[in-house]
């Protein structure tokens, strides 16, 4: 598939995923890819982590929206501020003021849970009637909240019966239920237990809140050590001993005449039986959660080097544009 | 001040609680804990809040239950290794139990118990408010403290947005239960609400607007039927935060070396000095191996020194695969590099706490062999992570 379509599928996607997996670096990843295309892009964060502001080398990141790169900007958007905002905007803006200070606007979103999320999702979706970007993209909280702040407009629809309240978990019900207006990209690493997690939560989402599913993003999958003509690979063999990976190293050596001391072909031989074995599980797990969940994977690569920075999301974009184009 | 070690944490502490952000195998972490405490003759306790299946499969716990259920022996001592009088037990937190015990013991009737426990508002308080799991397993704890039974009690902490809401639960909890605005409607006058109350009544107009009358009625009627409680809570609330003063209580923060984790380990660390606690042990998961000690930057130049080597046309492949070779070992030793120095940034906020390191393990850890494992690298590794070796638990 086209980036340019992939990314105009609906104008709304949620990543989620559970904490550590890299939902942050995939929510700035998809936003450097789809504005590389020529969209406007908007970034939504609502849990005020400074992370993404991070990715994008900039100090942090604000209510107010700002570029965080050429067609991309990014905002917060945390559920404090949606409610006092929604507030204001439904003509209770002196009551707000006090709704906060006494402390009873906690209390009123007690009785209501989940208000904060629709509030939240509300935001986003009058964002997105307003046209504000060509694509928003929303870096949802992490792990067992995304299943909260993705149901509780169902469930509030139960619980409230009037007011305006409900009419906003009404347009976000909409919001969510409509494929062509936003999807969830499900963000996971091929481990164990993030993959078992993952399928929990695919099931989830789509038993219980009718949103549809994209592609999952696999982050941090090693990369094959492939070279050679004849597609040999630099890693040895699984269970081959790491001494006779040194021997080869030495053949090798011996062969381009350079020195290698028996101590770094040892290092060396170590450190390619790891990435192997690693590696292996890798893609295990992926394999497991294609069998277990039926949806197409883009595969992201692991970055050894450096701290996560603009440069590199623009090696993760190349290799998100490629997954995409293989879709 | 000496450096501690994690073994006093297991054989001295009376209380443990763990604490770290999400996704850095916290609850594993503190199943090591309890396990090698019991291994050393305590009897021990983990209370986990919500483990992964499998974990909590290994650990007995395929149903919730709110009270702790030993632990067969040969299942987690199988070789019979451990000193005598050493028991493991564990248990699964049910926030919503737990907190309807609390209300239950500070009711003055049954009537009142009643009235509360269906309240609509009251059962959002219970089950869907956040920082209510945090409270409730801080007040879980101190319910173990209290009934004794127990040398060790290691308690994982919910993976909050932050690390540290279980500090602070117990206070925002009883601020809302202590809102003025409501308690003006709770207090009773022969005509119903108080008529002096006039502002208070505009107020919930405005808020039923917003949200419907039956929620303002539902939190009037909880705020009415707790009345007379609030006290026995601050009482209370009061206690499990001191508990957690005690000298016999141990704080493990547990991170992952990635920088955001890190990051919020730094945060706690520094919050958990602002209420004058400290950090005893620090546990740090899913380390890189670094191969050999030269630097990372040597072994790329090395990989690019070959790569520009000018060789026969039957060399070719030998000079790719070993270039190869050493940018995979150059960037293993980059990312260990780059590890340590995240560690350093936490390393000085935690002083003299005892640090552990745990390797990237091929296998995630869910039954008692692999805890075992992991106990053994947690208890044996001090101080430094050296070049730790690969592979682990294979």
């Amino acid at each position: 598939m086209e980036l340019a379509q992939f990314c105009s599928t609906s104008r709304v996607i949620i990543v989620a995923g559970k904490g550590g997996v890299g939902k942050t670096t995939v929510t700035a990843t998809l936003a450097v890819a789809a504005a590389r295309t020529g969209m406007s892009v908007l970034i939504v964060e609502v849990e005020g982590k400074s992370g993404l502001a991070a990715a994008f080398d900039r100090p942090s990141l604000g209510y107010e929206e700002s570029e965080l790169a050429p067609g991309v900007r990014g905002r917060t958007l945390t559920p404090d501020a949606a409610l006092v905002d929604w507030l204001q905007g439904n003509g209770l803006k002196r009551v707000s003021k006090r709704l906060v200070q006494t402390g009873a606007l906690d209390i009123v979103a007690t009785a209501v849970p989940g208000m904060k999320d629709i509030l939240v999702l509300g935001k986003v979706k009058s964002l997105d009637l307003q046209r504000s970007a060509d694509l928003i993209i929303v870096d949802a909280p992490a792990a067992g909240h995304a299943i909260t702040f993705l149901t509780s407009a169902r469930g509030l629809l139960d619980a409230v019966s009037v007011g305006p309240v409900r009419k906003q978990a009404t347009d976000v019900v909409e919001l969510l239920s409509d494929p062509e207006r936003c999807r969830v990209l499900l963000v996971t690493i091929p481990e164990e237990t993030p993959v078992s997690e993952l399928v929990d939560t695919a099931f989830a989402i789509e038993d219980r809140t009718g949103v549809s599913l994209g592609p999952v993003v696999v982050n941090g999958c090693y990369e094959d050590l492939a070279v050679g003509a004849n597609g040999d690979r630099a890693s040895h063999q699984l269970g081959a001993d790491d001494a006779v990976t040194a021997a080869s190293i030495q053949r090798d050596a011996d062969l381009l005449d350079v020195f290698v001391s028996d101590r770094e072909a040892r290092d060396l031989a170590r450190a390619a039986a790891f990435r192997s074995e690693r590696a292996a599980i890798q893609t295990h797990q992926a394999d497991r959660l294609g069998q277990m969940l039926p949806l197409p994977q883009i595969r992201l690569p692991f970055l050894f080097t450096a701290d996560l920075g603009m440069r590199e999301i623009e090696r993760l974009a190349d290799a998100f544009t490629a997954g995409v184009g293989a879709l | 001040m000496s450096i501690r070690e994690l073994a006093e944490v297991v054989e001295q502490g009376h209380v443990v609680v763990c604490c770290g952000s999400g996704g850095v195998g916290k609850t594993t972490s503190a199943a090591v804990l309890a396990m090698e405490g019991a291994r050393r003759g305590r009897r021990a306790l983990v209370v986990t809040i919500d483990p992964a299946k499998r974990l909590a499969s290994a650990l007995g716990l395929d149903e919730l239950s709110n009270e702790p259920r030993e632990i067969a022996t040969d299942r987690w001592d199988p070789k019979g290794e451990r000193r005598s009088g050493g028991a493991l037990s564990a248990m699964m937190l049910d926030t919503k139990s737990t907190f309807d015990g609390l209300v239950t013991r500070y009711a003055s009737s049954p009537e009142q118990t009643r009235r509360i426990l269906e309240n609509s508002f009251y059962r959002n308080i219970s089950s869907a408010l956040s920082g209510t799991q945090e409270y409730m397993a801080m007040e879980k704890l101190h319910e173990l403290h209290e009934e004794g039974g127990f040398d060790l009690i290691v308690v994982d902490t919910p993976p909050s947005r932050h690390a540290l809401d279980f500090l602070d639960a117990p206070q925002r909890l009883l601020r809302l239960l202590d809102n003025r605005i409501f308690r003006l409607l709770m207090v009773p006058t022969r005509t119903g609400l108080r008529i002096a109350g006039a502002a208070v009544q505009a107020f919930l107009r405005t808020i039923s607007r917003v949200v419907g009358s039956e929620v303002v009625n539902d939190i009037v009627a909880f705020f009415r039927a707790f009345e007379g409680m609030e006290e026995g809570f601050r009482e209370r609330a009061k206690k499990v935060v001191q508990l957690l003063g005690e000298p016999e209580t141990r704080f493990v923060l547990i991170t992952s070396p990635r920088r955001d984790a890190v990051e919020e380990a730094r945060f706690f660390a520094e919050k958990i000095g602002d209420h004058h606690l400290a950090v005893d042990a620090l546990i740090v998961n899913r380390v890189h191996p670094r191969f050999g000690t030269e630097h990372s930057s040597g072994l790329r130049a090395r990989a690019q020194s070959l790569r520009d080597l000018r060789v026969g046309k039957e060399a070719v492949e030998a000079r790719e695969r070993l270039a190869a070779r050493y940018e995979n070992l150059a960037d293993f030793n980059e990312i260990a590099e780059l590890e340590r120095s995240h560690l350093e940034t936490v390393r000085v906020r935690v002083g003299s706490a005892a640090i552990a390191y745990v390797p990237y393990l091929a296998h995630d850890v869910y039954d008692f062999d692999a805890l075992a494992a992991v106990g053994q690298l947690l208890f044996s590794s001090a101080g430094d992570p050296g070049p730790l070796e690969a592979g682990a638990d294979e």
